[in-house]
């Protein structure tokens, strides 16, 4: 059912030789290929739209849910909507991941709308990597978006990766904090050749003590265009932070804009961003190691964006 | 094996930093002193290619290196620790050593050298070199770099800055091991007497020029007891 191209791309984004334990629902060019439920984590196909609900019973610990997708049909076109519903006290892994391989001259495309209705005082990681190969001319194109409710005293972390290959992206997140609740949020991400990508985050804090530490790491390289907006606002005594992290090279072209509202005195809203070529005394310094400029550049890349 | 000729280095608008320094460096171990703004560091930074000198030729065991480049020369076996070491986001301590150490030695060997500069390696292998790290704990990994790259040449631009009081005697056994267990030469920009103190040759730089020049026993006795006061204490 999942031919080698497909395999690989499932290593690519979720780092699966076979496939993996716990509960999972891997999906293959528009089509469920393989699920598996446990005694604590439900999966059920949605009925009025394409996706799936992921249902995690309360108190659930140390389980891991994947989610990964990928396209190996050029031209392919899907729009896919996965609830996560997590009960309270849960400590779970979810990893998703999407990978488009494009062959053709017909662009792939898959729109992906998570939505995380996490529980009082759970624990959420949640991983996704985006990939696209294959020599094609059609496109690879992926817009995820991930809409988070967390309850009172829960967390969530996400990591979220997407290094080379896709064409066209729009990243949106949206979150919103009640009281106590945490949300971290570690987005790399690399643009090349023509290629555009747009992040969008929206965080809401509304209760007392809520926190968001949202950073985003990127390289723009060749003829790319980054966008990239923050948008916090603090409805409650809280504290929100966002970094925006790009190196610029080639004839990149990169834009952030940052946006705070505090309707809380006590709301303490901090963005940062910096936008810059890789600094001249990072080259030299690994030059003098031996390494060729070429080399140095690869490895200043490589770890800023891990 | 080093051999400066006639180096000058003129920045723009005709200032003159460096004037016709002319230097054989035969003794494993050299230092060169002389006050701040005398131009020592960019004398080191013209060894090791990151400046082009404006005139004059650079010669290594016979080859002119002076159109090669900061990789090239590397290569050959120069080395160089910056005064201020350079912070990199995302790259670890365990990334840096590897890469100065190269295939061959690995990183495991070369995280050896951080317990050399006084550093726990397992606390330190994992962190940023960003700048979480203090002044001193980068000024001993960037130590620790040259010890692991291993080559004929080290040059270190003052390296007991920063270094506390409580170390500066381990790092002084660091470059005399050195001279006793490797085959390489060391070249040290410092203002400190202990340093001064162990190395075969000392030259002073000031104005862009060498002032004096001359084996430890020449050179020190003057250095202490002149008024020009060249030896600052940087320790803190
Ligand atoms: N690009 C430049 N433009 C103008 N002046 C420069 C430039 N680079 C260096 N200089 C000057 O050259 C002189 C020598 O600098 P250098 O860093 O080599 O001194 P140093 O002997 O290493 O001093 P220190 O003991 O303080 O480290 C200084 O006066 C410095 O200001
Ligand atoms: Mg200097």
């Amino acid at each position: 059912m999942i031919d080698q191209i497909q395999k690989d791309m499932l290593k690519a984004v979720a780092d699966l030789d076979s496939l993996p334990v716990g509960a999972y629902n891997i999906r293959a060019d528009g089509q469920s290929a393989a699920r598996n439920t446990t005694a604590n984590i439900d999966i059920v196909t949605k009925t009025d739209k394409p996706g799936i609900d992921i249902i995690i019973r309360p108190g659930t610990k140390k389980e891991s849910v994947h989610i990964p997708v990928v396209i190996s049909q050029s031209g392919l076109k899907e729009c896919v909507y996965n609830d996560f519903f997590v009960g309270e006290d849960c400590d779970v892994v979810i990893i998703a991941g999407c990978g488009i391989h494009n062959c053709g001259a017909g662009d792939s495309q898959h729109d992906g709308i998570h939505s995380f209705f996490v529980g009082k005082n759970s624990k959420v990681r949640y991983i996704e990597k985006h990939y696209g190969d294959g020599d094609g001319a059609g496109k690879r194109v992926m817009n995820p978006e991930s809409v988070v409710e967390l309850a009172e005293g829960a967390e969530m972390q996400m990591e979220t990766t997407q290094i080379g290959g896709v064409d066209d992206t729009l990243r949106k997140t949206t979150a919103r904090l009640a009281a106590g609740a945490k949300l971290i949020i570690r987005e790399a991400l690399l643009t090349e050749g023509d290629q555009r990508a747009d992040t969008d985050f929206t965080v809401t804090l509304d209760g007392e003590g809520a926190s968001a530490d949202v950073v985003s790491r990127t390289v723009a390289k060749g003829r790319s265009t980054q966008h990239y907006t923050s948008r916090v606002i603090g409805n409650a005594p809280c504290t929100g932070h966002t970094e925006c992290d790009s190196i610029i090279m080639d004839q990149a072209k990169v834009t952030a804009v940052p946006e705070l509202t505090a309707n809380d005195l006590d709301a303490s809203l901090i963005h940062e961003a910096a936008i810059g070529k890789i600094a001249g005394e990072q080259l030299v310094k690994l030059m003098t190691l031996g390494l060729t400029e070429q080399e140095a550049e690869e490895q200043i890349i490589s770890g800023f964006l891990r | 094996m080093l051999k400066l000729e006639h180096i000058g280095y003129e920045v723009e608008g005709n200032k003159e930093i460096l004037h016709d320094i002319n230097l054989e460096l035969n003794d494993r171990f050299v230092a060169i002193t002389g006050p701040n703004g005398g131009g020592k560091s960019t004398l080191a930074k013209i060894i090791a290619g990151i400046l082009t000198p404006t005139e004059g030729r650079i010669w290594l065991d016979g080859e002119d290196i002076t159109h090669l480049n900061i990789t090239e020369r590397a290569r050959r076996g120069i080395s160089y620790a910056f005064q201020q070491p350079v912070r990199f986001k995302g790259l670890r301590v365990r990334d840096l050593l590897g890469l100065a150490a190269g295939k061959t030695t690995g990183v495991t060997a070369a995280c050896d050298m951080l317990s050399e500069v006084g550093l726990c390696a397992r606390d330190y292998v994992d962190r940023e070199l960003n700048d979480s790290l203090s002044g001193g704990e980068m000024k001993r990994i960037e130590i620790a770099m040259v010890l692991a790259r291993g080559t004929k040449l080290s040059i270190f631009d003052e390296p007991e800055a920063g270094i506390d009081l409580w170390s500066f005697q381990n790092l002084i056994r660091v470059f005399e091991k050195m001279y006793e267990q490797t085959k390489g030469s060391i070249l040290i920009i410092s203002h400190q007497e202990r340093i001064l103190n162990i190395a075969d040759r000392i030259i002073m730089i000031a104005d862009g020029q060498v002032e004096r020049m001359g084996t430890r026993d020449e050179i020190l006795p003057a250095l202490l007891s002149s008024t020009c006061k060249v030896l600052t204490d940087k320790m803190e």
